[in-house]
Formats: C-alpha cells, structure tokens, sequence
C-alpha cells in the first residue's frame, strides 16, 4: 500500500504532472506565472481545492449516478472554490488582496475536474486525498518554476512582494538576481508564459529521452551478458 | 433495489442533483453569513487605511462618519472630511478612471487649498508586471501626483508624457496610467466646482496657493 502512495506522489510530481506532463490548467498557468510569488499563491489555493475535491469526490462516488457525475463535480469544485474565496476574503484579507483575482481562475483550471473523473472517483478516500495534494503540489511546482523563470528574465528580480503573500517572515524569500535591469517585457507578457512553457516541456522531454535510452541500454547490456 | 440499479433511474438523478445543488447552496449560504461581518470589517479597514494614506495632516473628526454626498461626473460622489477643531482640512473622495481591464477605482485626498495631498489606485485589475505599478508597492508613480493642483501643472498638460502631459507612463502600459490621470484631473475639477459645500463654508473662498 505504501507502494501505492509512493507511485501517486511521483505521478503528481514529476511523472504525470499537470502542467509538464498532462498540459492541463493552462488557463491560469499562462495567466498568474508573471512572478514567482504569484504562481506560488495560485499553487496553494488550487492545492487546497484539489486536495478537498478529490477527498469529497472519493467519499460520495458511490451515489452518484454514471449519468450525472460531470454536473455534480462542478457544482462541488465551484462550491469549494467559492469557500475559498470567500474565507480568505473574511479571514486573509491581506492574502486575498494579492490572489483574489486568481481564486476564482480555480474553477476555470480542468486538472481539477480531470482529476476527479480520472481518479478520485475510483478510488479510496485515502489515495484520492494523496492524489489531490500531490497533484497540486506538482502544480505549485511548475507555476513557480515558470513564474520564476518570467521573473528572473522579466523584472530582475526573484519572489518580490513575498511577504505580502507569506507573511513578513518570508522577506528574505525576495532578491533582486540581476540589479539595474531594465526588464525584457515580453517574459511578462503573455507570449513569455507559451515561449518559457514550450523551453521547459523540450527540456522535459530531453531529459525522459535520455532516460530512456540509458534503460535501454542497461536492458541490451543486461540480455548480451544473459 | 440495490444502489446499483437506483443510480440508473432518472428519479434518483434528479434528486441526487437536487440534493446537491440544495447541500452546496446551504453550504454558500452558510459562509456567506459567517464571513459577511469579518469581510465588512475587514473592507472597512481597508477603507479606512486607504483614507488615511491619502490624508497626511492631522485632523479629530470620525473620518468615516462625516460624509456629504455630490452629483458628480459620472454619478454620485461619497466625499470623507478631515476635520481639525471643525474647520475641513481636506476631503477625500472616489474617482473612477477607466484603464486597460476596467475601472480603476481611485481615492485622493485634497487640502483645502485644492492641492492634491495623494492618491491611490485601490481596485483594479490590470496586467500585474505592466499596469499593476500604480501600486505604491511596485512603484513610486504614484506619488508624483502629491502637490500638484488644477494650475499646476496648467489643464493641457494633465496628461501623460505620450499625450503631451508631464506625468509618466509605463513600458508597455500607456492606458492605464493614462486612465489614472484622467480620474485625478477629474476629481480636482469636481473640488472647485463644490469647493464651498466640501469646505462646509457658506462663503466661498476664493484663494489659491
């Protein structure tokens, strides 16, 4: 069983990620990743929704009917986005100031839909709840990947403004890497998102190619040997 | 019936749907009413700390509470005055500008001299990396508007620098700053046409800085 939760870590993080490897939620991929501290704040609040989707999801998929299931998912999923919202409306209002665009941008990201359709809603409560808080961290992960990128050729700087979304313990969290720059506009704008995206899934692919020629290679050795 | 089978019947779909929506609206209902107080005062504060941003002198009324409400423009206008031992310092008010990605909601804070005391840009949704730095915390930009007044500088060039102006704009964002301008020329229009009822002073003054 431990297997298992070890195998759903590794799809949502690496394997089967939503933005590297499922190219799902390009909607708000494309549309937060001007900075590091942005797609990290989107990361987390989706996080948050598929981690409690999938676990719902999970715990009711035995009333629902075949028929029905896409509309009763959607109606879920907009619930908890809106909870979201509106708690860190009431209860993180400096955090909702920067995210509360975005939060609303959950619902409009299909990995959550995908997810539940795809594996929550066959499987224990347990492993879907894995498989959300996996597969959102996989996505916080390629978010701030790319918001980091955009950043750093962008505006210079790394993390800015990560205290207002982490709290002022977390300034240290924000550098300036290259001082005095003038900012390549274009890593802001949204073709900097398609171009920073369409580097880093080459650079994936490069790296599970030679990953798979090395097992195969390992394989021949291993059948000449035999 | 076993659930198998009762999940293939239109009744039970209908109802399981039912029961969804009614279960999900409870829920948003319910939060809904326990974060309303806690978003009203949160909002409030904010306002309150907008007001105050834009209001350096000092002053002893309940800012919030002494409001008159204009014709203006583009529909009514909620104007906050600053009093100090009841005479109006200065009054703070709402301008609305229109920016790239909709309206950009600006409070500013007016002396009673009529010279801007500052603004903020306290709703908006432009690009962030591009329109966002009328944000004090991005950029200075902002406050290049501190100080100034209808006569300075003189009406034509209450623009930005694209248009003629003297105010800055933004790489890649012209609208926005443009849109903010726009808003602060109106507001200091709408001071001198209701100086007298902003003061609360029967008699207007007459005098300039």
């Amino acid at each position: 069983m431990s297997g298992n939760y070890g195998r759903i870590a590794r799809d949502g993080l690496w394997d089967n990620n939503i933005v590297f490897a499922q190219i799902l939620g390009m909607c708000p991929t494309m549309a937060v990743t001007s900075s590091a501290t942005n797609g990290l704040g989107m990361g987390l609040a989706t996080t948050a929704v598929l981690l409690a989707s999938n676990a719902i999801i999970s715990a009711v998929r035995d009333l629902i009917s075949p028929d029905v299931r896409i509309p009763v998912y959607i109606v879920l999923i907009a619930t908890l986005v809106t909870l979201v919202d509106v708690s860190l409306n009431a209860w993180a209002h400096d955090l909702y100031k920067v995210l509360g665009l975005y939060i609303a941008l959950i619902v409009a990201n299909c990995a959550v839909l995908g997810r539940a359709e795809a594996f929550a809603a066959k499987v224990g409560v347990g492993e879907a709840a894995m498989d959300g808080l996996m597969m959102g961290l996989g996505f916080t992960f390629a978010l701030t990947l790319i918001g980091g990128i955009r950043e750093v050729l962008g505006a210079g700087t790394l993390f800015a403004n990560a205290h207002l979304l982490l709290g002022p313990a977390f300034a240290f969290l924000e550098t300036t890497v290259i001082p005095d720059y003038k900012g390549y506009l274009l890593m802001i704008l949204p073709p900097g998102g398609f171009m920073v995206l369409g580097f880093l899934l080459a650079g994936r692919r490069v790296l599970e190619s030679r990953r798979a020629a090395r097992a195969e290679v390992v394989v021949a050795t291993e059948a000449t040997a035999g | 019936m076993s659930l198998e089978q009762l999940r293939g019947k239109l009744f039970y779909q209908g109802l399981l749907l039912g029961a969804v929506a009614l279960l999900t609206s409870a829920a948003l209902a319910l939060a809904s009413h326990v974060t309303e107080a806690d978003i009203k005062a949160a909002e409030a504060a904010d306002l309150k700390q907008s007001l105050t941003q834009v209001l350096p002198g000092t002053y002893d009324n309940d800012l919030l509470n002494d409001t008159v409400t204009l014709p203006g423009k583009d529909g009514d206008v909620l104007v906050y005055r600053a009093r100090h031992e009841g005479r109006v310092e200065a009054v703070v008010y709402r301008m609305v500008g229109h920016g790239y990605a909709g309206a950009l909601v600006c409070v500013m804070g007016v002396s009673r001299e009529g010279r801007i005391l500052g603004v903020r840009v306290i709703k908006h949704a432009e690009t962030p990396g591009l329109g966002d730095k009328i944000d004090p915390a991005k950029s200075d930009w902002i406050h290049s508007f501190e100080g100034k007044w209808l006569g300075e500088p003189v009406a034509e060039k209450w623009a930005v620098k694209k248009d003629g102006g003297v105010f800055d704009q933004f790489a890649g964002a012209t609208i926005t700053p443009r849109g903010v301008v726009k808003a602060v020329k109106q507001g200091l229009e709408f001071f001198e046409q209701n100086r007298a009822v902003l003061l609360d002073e029967s008699v207007a003054q007459g005098g300039k800085p």
